[in-house]
């Protein structure tokens, strides 16, 4: 009954299972992000099949898609976009919102309250309105899509960074840095990033999910990557006249998708509580 | 402590007030100020700079900013839309019927959402760790992680491919029969029902076992209270309060998942209408459907914030 408090502490960082499938497959598309133009069987433009949303075969592994072309190669370059875009807009949202939520957390006064109040006002606006009213606005190219993704996310970011910061702030270390005569910059880098890198970390995860999902949702509208590009959720457009033949053209970027962000909120789920919650 | 509860939900409201007023700035901020002049769009690149000239002075283009955002908003608060730059039709018109189809798909998928999630939230928590609760939770974890569009296809998939019980992405306009009413809204409502659940099953289930985790339902199993009166008479009246929050959170959900299942199956509403505004560049309509979006979330997670402080006996 005593074992567990008996076990030395390094050994909790030790990963289930579950989690380990779920870096695995997080893995697995990276690298496929990566090679994807050594690696895909055929050119992503050139149509190879005279039928178009052709089945599964030994020749097009995931069939065609609605004009005849490889759907492998589409998939394979279509991880390139998702997941980069993906990744370049949480890593905006999360270090721009992080530094101003533990900046306003050890600035306080009124720059912690007007900001606070301006971004969660930014906060009650929902995601997929904000892309649709900014793609509005100034279409969508791949760098507005990154910066369009990441702004909106800022807040978020900025919300939870700040309430993790809040509390470290108020530890007698920081007093000390304080009366040291040490700047924001080195209190905010040195003494409170290194407390809650850990939760910083599993927010970074949840919010490359939500940021994937609303890159999807956007393009699935036709509005997020366009054409000669397309992300996952553009083929899933592009396709749709294939789902009442149930072609795999409409079916696998869908399932492309999931496996990506299920993995993520698996990883996230199953991360050593050590990591997790190191503030708590 | 009555008038303290008023004022904290006074400050709430004004707060939401307060918050409205910056979102419908944002909104107004990022379709008007960013690049791309509304004049030159809608007369094309071929006109002169007369002719451009002319509309701008007409649509006060001309004027500045902080000026054009008073004179929206003022507008907008005497029920004035502004007029569709696409075809010349005011926007309250445009959205008039379209904005009772939204609110009625919204409407029935809250019937059928509400009991259903409360039930498969209040039992899974009795029964937390058992297959049932596992089942349920890998279900709800799973339509979360995978955007709406994918469930409204594999609805498409399931209901009208494989079993050929409804047709596929389409919204006939003829309706003759009760029947026929029914294959329409099915779609869409299983789509919808599916994404606001999964968050509702969530947070009543972890509010539920919050209140079971307590001391006091505890000892009402240890006076041996069955497994049923311990939750429903002594946990469930105290769980209220955080479940009605749940509930209204998860309603909030709808906003997102309208736009898309509007579109993907083809439905009179606003979100529809305001995805071909997108389309079209029609900044007016796109506005004002924005505005209408935005102020039924704030009062969904408004309605959740009062019902928290009312349900919260420390405070009342």
């Amino acid at each position: 009954m005593t074992t567990s408090t008996t076990i030395p502490r390094r050994l909790s960082y030790r990963f289930s299972w579950v989690g380990i499938i779920g870096l695995a497959i997080i893995l697995f598309w990276a690298v496929i992000a990566f090679l994807a133009p050594h690696i895909i069987p055929y050119p992503v433009g050139e149509i190879v099949d005279e039928d178009y949303f052709g089945p599964m075969s030994s020749k097009l592994l995931l069939g065609s898609d609605y004009l005849g072309r490889d759907m492998l190669s589409r998939i394979i370059m279509g991880a390139r976009y998702t997941v980069g875009i993906s990744l370049a807009a949480v890593c905006l949202a999360c270090f721009t919102g992080g530094a101003l939520g533990m900046a306003a957390a050890v600035i306080g006064g009124w720059f912690d309250t007007v900001l606070s109040r301006f971004l969660d006002a930014l906060n009650s606006i929902p995601s997929k309105l904000s892309g649709l009213v900014i793609a509005a606005a100034v279409g969508s190219s791949l760098s507005v899509l990154i910066v369009m993704l990441g702004v909106i996310y800022i807040p978020g970011a900025y919300r939870f960074a700040r309430s993790l910061a809040v509390n470290i702030n108020t530890m007698d270390y920081i007093t000390v840095a304080r009366t040291r005569g040490e700047g924001i910059s080195y209190v905010v880098f040195s003494e409170i990033l290194p407390n809650i890198i850990g939760p910083l970390l599993a927010d970074f995860g949840i919010r490359f999910v939500f940021i994937v999902l609303l890159l999807s949702g956007l393009s699935f509208l036709g509005l997020g990557v366009q054409p000669p590009y397309a992300d996952w959720g553009a083929l899933v457009h592009e396709n749709i006249g294939g789902l009442p033949f149930g072609a795999p053209a409409v079916i696998v970027p869908s399932l492309a998708i999931a496996s990506l962000t299920i993995s993520v909120n698996l990883l996230i789920d199953n991360l050593p509580k050590k990591i997790r919650d190191r503030s708590a | 402590m009555r008038t303290y509860v008023l004022g904290l939900i006074a400050n709430r409201l004004g707060s939401s007030a307060l918050t409205l007023l910056i979102v419908s700035f944002a909104v107004f901020f990022a379709t008007a100020m960013l690049p791309g002049d509304t004049a030159t769009i809608l007369l094309g690149q071929a006109a002169t700079p007369e002719a451009v000239a002319g509309l701008r002075a007409a649509m006060h283009l001309d004027e500045p900013a902080f000026f054009r955002f008073a004179r929206w908003l003022f507008g907008l608060l005497q029920g004035d839309l502004g007029t569709s730059y696409v075809n010349n039709v005011p926007v309250a018109e445009l959205i008039g019927a379209r904005f009772v189809n939204t609110m009625r798909l919204a409407g029935i998928v809250t019937l059928i959402a509400v009991p259903l999630s409360l039930v498969l939230g209040i039992t899974s928590a009795m029964f937390r760790g058992s297959v049932y609760d596992r089942i349920v939770t890998i279900l709800t974890i799973g339509v979360i992680s995978v955007p709406e569009f994918m469930i409204a296809t594999s609805a498409v998939l399931l209901f009208s491919v494989y079993l050929k019980w409804l047709p596929a992405l389409s919204f006939a306009s003829d309706v003759a029969s009760f029947w026929q009413v029914l294959k329409i809204y099915a779609m869409p409502v299983i789509t919808l029902t599916f994404v606001v659940s999964a968050q509702m099953i969530r947070m009543t289930r972890a509010a539920v076992i919050d209140t079971i985790n307590t001391p006091y339902v505890e000892a009402a199993i240890l006076k041996g209270a069955s497994r049923w009166r311990a939750v429903i008479i002594h946990a469930l009246p105290n769980a209220v309060g955080p479940i009605a929050n749940a509930i209204a959170l998860a309603l909030s959900y709808l906003v997102g998942g309208v736009i898309i299942v509007e579109t993907i199956f083809n439905y009179p509403g606003i979100a529809k209408l305001m995805v071909d505004g997108v389309s079209t560049r029609d900044l007016p309509l796109i506005q004002s459907c924005a505005i209408i979006f935005c102020i039924g979330y704030l009062a969904l997670i408004t309605f959740a914030d009062i019902v928290a402080i009312l349900a919260n006996p420390r405070v009342r």
